[in-house]
């Protein structure tokens, strides 16, 4: 059957299903074209053209591509816990909502600004989105998209302060990340009116945040001084307090051409990998200690350093002029156990579910490739505009993501 | 008489710093200077390889259209409502802003592909 009579008669049947809807709850299994798994689902940013590409894990093929999503440079999703729903954030500060069983936009809004990334709650109902101008952050309806909070973020200067490293924790709370004043927000949505906990002189410049995947401690790396800025979640109390203070030892640091980003898997087991800022090096970190306990030299500045789903393997791209480059670390004795080159502009890496495989983008190629992630043979090669980020439903069920 | 056929062309196409990577003479690097100078002289390929790095990479921290995000907008309006010019801009570019997240692209571009981008953005997007 050819795809779109599929997707009619599928929206047919849906119709039909919601009509005769109450009395037949539960007694009647409903047809099977009308579940439309989503679970291996994933969308493709499509940075260029303001469209993203909706792919499918175990086909590994290019399913559809869904337009007029604006300026997507730098863009992030997160997913419903139905896992229907994309949410993009786009850099024009619009907020769409892709639906990937309709394969079209659900709805869409702009919000003033400039948004660089976002989270959905630990409920699914609301999305926030962290913002460079003017910074702040402004939390959404995750059905409706109707404005729910606008928290300008307002530092201890007295200065609008771009926002970054937004991430959702347990409790309802969201966390992000003041680049101009150093500073990280707690918002607690658990009562009828939320909740600002403010920690100040956090450290210069966070510029992007991770949690871990249990949602205990909130780490987010400085670009104006060598460390890291920790929170712990279950002990709010406590404050913020620094991590690998000073770990470059007053050396020059080298350019950084792309800011590293935390976000993602970089856990694995009770170590932290960290990209340095600055080093061409993954920095490793005991998470019971929370010190340093080896350094990786690597091919070039880390961007993204993620562990796969079981923590085994350590992925790392690098940033311009060197961004053609995958490297592949064994996250136990730490040696480098692979060296890929893709092509030029390998912007960013997506695990498979459990991990079988790994998606990566390669900009300049227009392409999205897959490899084994046991052998490192490559599986598979999707044409796609300008990829970038890459977001897998699975997702949808994890802290932080 | 092939080689030289090769200088020649690139004696009106290249420039200077690009040639020193390219590992021809000091003396030809010399002669071409001024003419590098007043008008670009980079070929059709490197300025499309600038335009994609200007949109791409530098549009990691300006914006893909240049509109700004974790650095500011580098859009024509507001470069010359701050009273930049293609010399300020092009010290910016080549030596970054120490102590901010601007880095220093003197290691990694020419002079001449450096001067090329501060025109560009003065002109257009
Ligand atoms: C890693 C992030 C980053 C990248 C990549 C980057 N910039 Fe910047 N840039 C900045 C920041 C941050 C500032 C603001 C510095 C300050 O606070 O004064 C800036 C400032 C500038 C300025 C001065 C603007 C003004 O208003 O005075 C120019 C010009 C500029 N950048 C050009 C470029 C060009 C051209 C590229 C690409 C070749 C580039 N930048 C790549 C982060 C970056």
């Amino acid at each position: 059957m050819n795809r779109r009579i599929f997707l009619k008669s599928t929206l047919a049947s849906a119709a039909l299903l919601s009509v005769q809807g109450c009395n037949s709850l539960a007694s009647q299994p409903a047809k099977q074209e009308y579940w439309m798994p989503t679970g291996d689902l994933g969308i493709v940013i499509e940075r260029a053209d303001g469209k993203v590409a909706l792919v499918n894990t175990s086909s590994r093929e290019k399913l559809a591509e869904i337009e007029g999503l604006g300026d997507l440079s730098h863009a992030s999703a997160v997913f419903s816990r139905n896992e229907r729903f994309a949410y993009v954030f786009g850099r024009d500060g619009g907020l769409t909502k892709v639906d990937l069983i309709t394969r079209s936009i659900d709805r869409r809004v702009v919000q003033s600004g400039n948004s660089i990334g976002g989270a959905i709650s630990q409920d699914g109902k609301l999305v926030a989105v962290s913002n460079y101008t003017p910074g702040g952050v402004q939390v959404f309806d995750s059905e409706t998209l109707a404005p729910v909070l606008d928290l300008p973020a307002v530092g201890k200067d007295g200065q609008a302060s771009k926002t970054v490293g937004l991430v959702d924790a347990p409790g309802q709370r969201f966390v992000f990340s003041l680049f101009d004043s150093g500073e990280i927000w707690l918002v607690d949505f658990s009562a009828a009116e939320p909740k600002v906990t403010r920690y100040q002189d956090i450290g210069k410049q966070p510029y992007d945040a991770l949690i871990t995947p249990d949602g205990r401690y909130y780490i987010a790396g400085l670009f104006g001084e060598d460390g890291l800025a920790l929170l712990d979640l279950w002990h709010p109390e406590k404050g913020v307090r620094r991590i690998l203070p000073g770990y470059g030892r007053g050396q020059q640091r080298l350019p950084v051409y792309k800011m590293p980003h935390l976000e993602g898997w970089a856990i694995a087991g009770n170590k932290a990998f960290i990209p340095a800022v600055g080093r061409h090096e993954v920095l490793v970190v005991d998470t019971n200690t929370w010190t340093e306990i080896d350094r990786i030299k690597v091919h070039s500045q880390p961007v993204f350093v993620m562990s796969s789903p079981d923590g085994r393997q350590i992925w790392v791209n690098f940033a311009f002029p060197e961004n053609k480059h995958l490297q592949v670390i064994d996250s136990d004795n730490h040696r480098h156990i692979q060296h890929l080159e893709p092509g030029e502009g390998v912007l960013h890496m997506e695990f498979t579910p459990r991990g079988e495989a790994v998606w990566v983008s390669v900009r300049n190629n227009n392409e999205v490739q897959v490899f084994d992630t046991q052998d490192f043979s490559k599986l598979a090669t999707l044409s796609i505009d300008s990829p970038s980020g890459i977001f897998f439903t699975a997702r949808a069920h994890r802290i932080g993501l | 008489m092939k080689r030289s056929l090769i200088s020649q062309v690139r004696f009106t196409r290249g420039c200077p710093a690009r040639r020193i990577k390219q590992g021809l003479g000091l003396a030809l690097l010399l002669a071409s200077s001024t003419a590098c100078m007043a008008e670009s002289s980079l070929d059709v390929k490197r300025q499309q390889e600038l335009t994609y790095m200007l949109k791409h990479d530098c549009g990691s921290c300006h914006g893909m259209t240049l509109k700004g995000g974790l650095g500011p907008s580098l859009l024509p309006n507001t470069l010359s409502s701050k009273g930049h010019n293609i010399e300020s801009l092009s010290l910016i570019i080549r030596y970054g802003k120490p102590g901010t997240a601007m880095p220093p692209w003197g290691p990694v571009l020419a002079e001449e592909d450096i001067r090329w981008i501060a025109t560009q953005l003065l002109e257009t997007n």
